[in-house]
């Protein structure tokens, strides 16, 4: 019997629950695609039925049945308050401080929060060049908090990262307030095996909670840093059935409507 | 004044080898028939801006047709990268291009910007990120009331925008709805403007006040390509066809089966091939 099967969840269902409790039903959140899409509708299907959901195509309040392939599927501006033009979105909206919550994913993490989504390698002459940071920069700046989500691997959190795509705590302490920025930053950070949250001194990510099942050598094996885990270190509540259930759901519905639209005519 | 113009002749008219052209919809109303007809006529040395690059511009990029492009996401939204682009910016591969980046926040504001014949964007933003150290458009400015730093970019100015839109009337006045991202911007910022659309109505008399519509007069050319946005969607019209963005990261990842398929789907079809391509993906009536 695998670890998952005596469970009863696998650590990425774990994470997305974990990430969906931090969001309080009074949050406006600013909506990262992938795994912040599913953790904020999960949080919107049980606890916070009211909650703002708000991604960059311009939806506001949108409440989608299936989780959105990309940040502009149309169910996201069917099932919305009210949809706004994209300079309107940015400059109202997120830059005007409205929004309480960023939840950013992440290619490339350091422990102080700095996320990477551009290139692995050199800028001008990079060994990947990935997607970029569409709108994270700034969501990482004008939003009051950041929450960032990522699966767990020695690639992915780096002592290092290769590019600064959205500034975190930068070099840690007071450095965002030196360059300016008066917002909170990252304040909590979700992974498949832990809860995170930056020591109020430093701004160095520290666990606070282990999810069930897991032990600190798996936290550190696949963390490129050296990880500091707090003193009175909690073990993360497992999922509960609704909890399970809603997500699942979700996760069938959002399978079928996109292969429900398959064609393979190529040629 | 405004022509209705079979898509042929409408981009044979506005776009020319070496402009600066917007190809916009922010994963909604995509111009595809627009850029597919601009493949197919073979221009060459393309400055090409768009937010988010998407499929139609990694089908440029490989058939060699841009020189630079300006962009906010290099990416095929919710499934990963861009090959095209990839095998471009990391290989030199049909041929090197020259790439300027941003956030959305910095092409938005300087679409709004072109739009309102500004020279600049200002604008709070790019602060600790990486991007105002690699392209030097990211400036500053210090506002003069409180002496806050702000960011600055350069407008947008292209040559010529295109855009896809759910209808024009008779006279030529464009309706955009659903989530309009950046179409009006990049109409009102461009020198010409190009619209193709999903039909003609007689009138707008019954829209509502509040619609987005760009007057006949801000338009240089529309044309009447049902489906024209496929893979993306017209809402009202048909929905995204998900489905042919995870397709696409298969087709793109290899250079042979991309000529192979624009081959076939792009140089040897035509506009009026689109409405059979959305046909599955309208509402059921």
């Amino acid at each position: 019997m695998s670890e998952d099967q005596k469970l009863g969840f696998t650590p990425n269902e774990m994470m997305t629950i974990a990430a969906s409790r931090a969001l309080k039903n009074d949050d406006v959140c600013f909506v990262g695609i992938g795994a912040p899409s599913a953790a904020c509708n999960v949080a919107r299907l049980t606890h916070a039925p009211d909650i703002t959901l708000i991604y960059e195509s311009g939806t506001i309040g949108t409440a989608p049945d299936v989780l959105p392939l990309s940040i502009g599927d149309g169910e996201l501006c069917e099932t919305a308050v009210t949809t706004v033009a994209v300079p309107e979105m940015f400059r109202y909206w997120l830059q005007g401080g409205r929004i309480s919550i960023g939840f950013l994913g992440a290619a490339q993490l350091d422990k102080f929060g700095n996320i990477n989504t551009t290139v692995i390698g050199d800028y001008a002459r990079p060994k990947t060049r990935l997607p970029g940071g569409g709108g994270a920069p700034e969501i990482a700046t004008s939003s009051k908090e950041v929450y960032i989500t990522m699966a767990q691997t020695k690639r992915g959190m780096v002592e290092k990262i290769d590019f600064f795509t959205s500034f975190g705590h930068g070099e840690g302490g007071g450095h965002r307030k030196r360059l300016g920025i008066d917002t909170a930053g990252p304040t909590l950070l979700i992974t498949d095996l832990a809860i995170w949250k930056p020591n109020p001194v430093t701004k160095e990510f520290t666990v606070v909670s282990l999810h069930p099942g897991v032990s600190r050598e798996q936290v550190q094996a696949t963390c490129g840093w050296v990880v500091k885990f707090a003193e009175a270190l909690d073990e993360t509540p497992a999922p509960t059935e609704l909890e399970l259930k809603t997500l699942r759901d979700l996760q069938a519905r959002t399978k079928a409507a996109h292969e429900g639209t398959a064609k393979e005519k190529a040629a | 004044m405004v022509k209705f113009l079979p898509l042929k002749e409408a981009v044979a008219e506005n776009l020319h080898d070496g402009d600066t052209v917007a190809f916009e919809g922010f994963t909604h109303l995509i111009p595809t028939a627009a850029a597919h007809e601009a493949i197919r006529q073979g221009f060459r040395d393309l400055t090409l801006i768009r937010m988010t690059p998407d499929l139609i511009y990694d089908q440029m990029i490989g058939m060699g047709m841009a020189k630079k492009i300006i962009f906010s996401y290099v990416g095929n939204p919710g499934v990963g990268l861009l090959r095209r682009a990839r095998d471009a910016i990391e290989n030199g591969f049909p041929r090197s291009i020259e790439i300027e980046e941003h956030s959305h926040a910095g092409m938005a504001n300087a679409y709004e910007a072109g739009a309102a014949g500004l020279p600049c964007a200002v604008f709070r933003g790019y602060r600790g990120a990486g991007l105002a150290s690699v392209n030097p458009n990211i400036r500053s400015v210090t506002c003069p009331f409180t002496g806050e730093v702000l960011a600055a970019v350069p407008a947008i100015r292209p040559d010529v925008s295109f855009i896809h839109a759910q209808k024009a009337d008779s006279k030529g006045n464009v309706l955009v709805e659903g989530i309009i991202g950046i179409q009006k911007e990049a109409v009102l910022a461009a020198k010409r403007a190009v619209v193709t659309v999903e039909e003609v109505v007689d009138s707008f008399d019954d829209l509502h006040p509040n619609l987005t519509v760009l007057p006949s007069w801000t338009v240089t050319a529309i044309s009447v390509v049902p489906g024209g946005s496929h893979p993306s969607y017209a809402h009202g019209y048909y929905v995204r066809d998900n489905a042919a963005y995870l397709e696409w990261d298969e087709i793109a990842a290899d250079r042979d089966r991309f000529q192979a398929w624009m081959q076939a789907n792009v140089i040897e079809s035509k506009a009026g091939d689109f409405a059979a391509r959305v046909e599955h993906l309208r509402p059921a009536a």
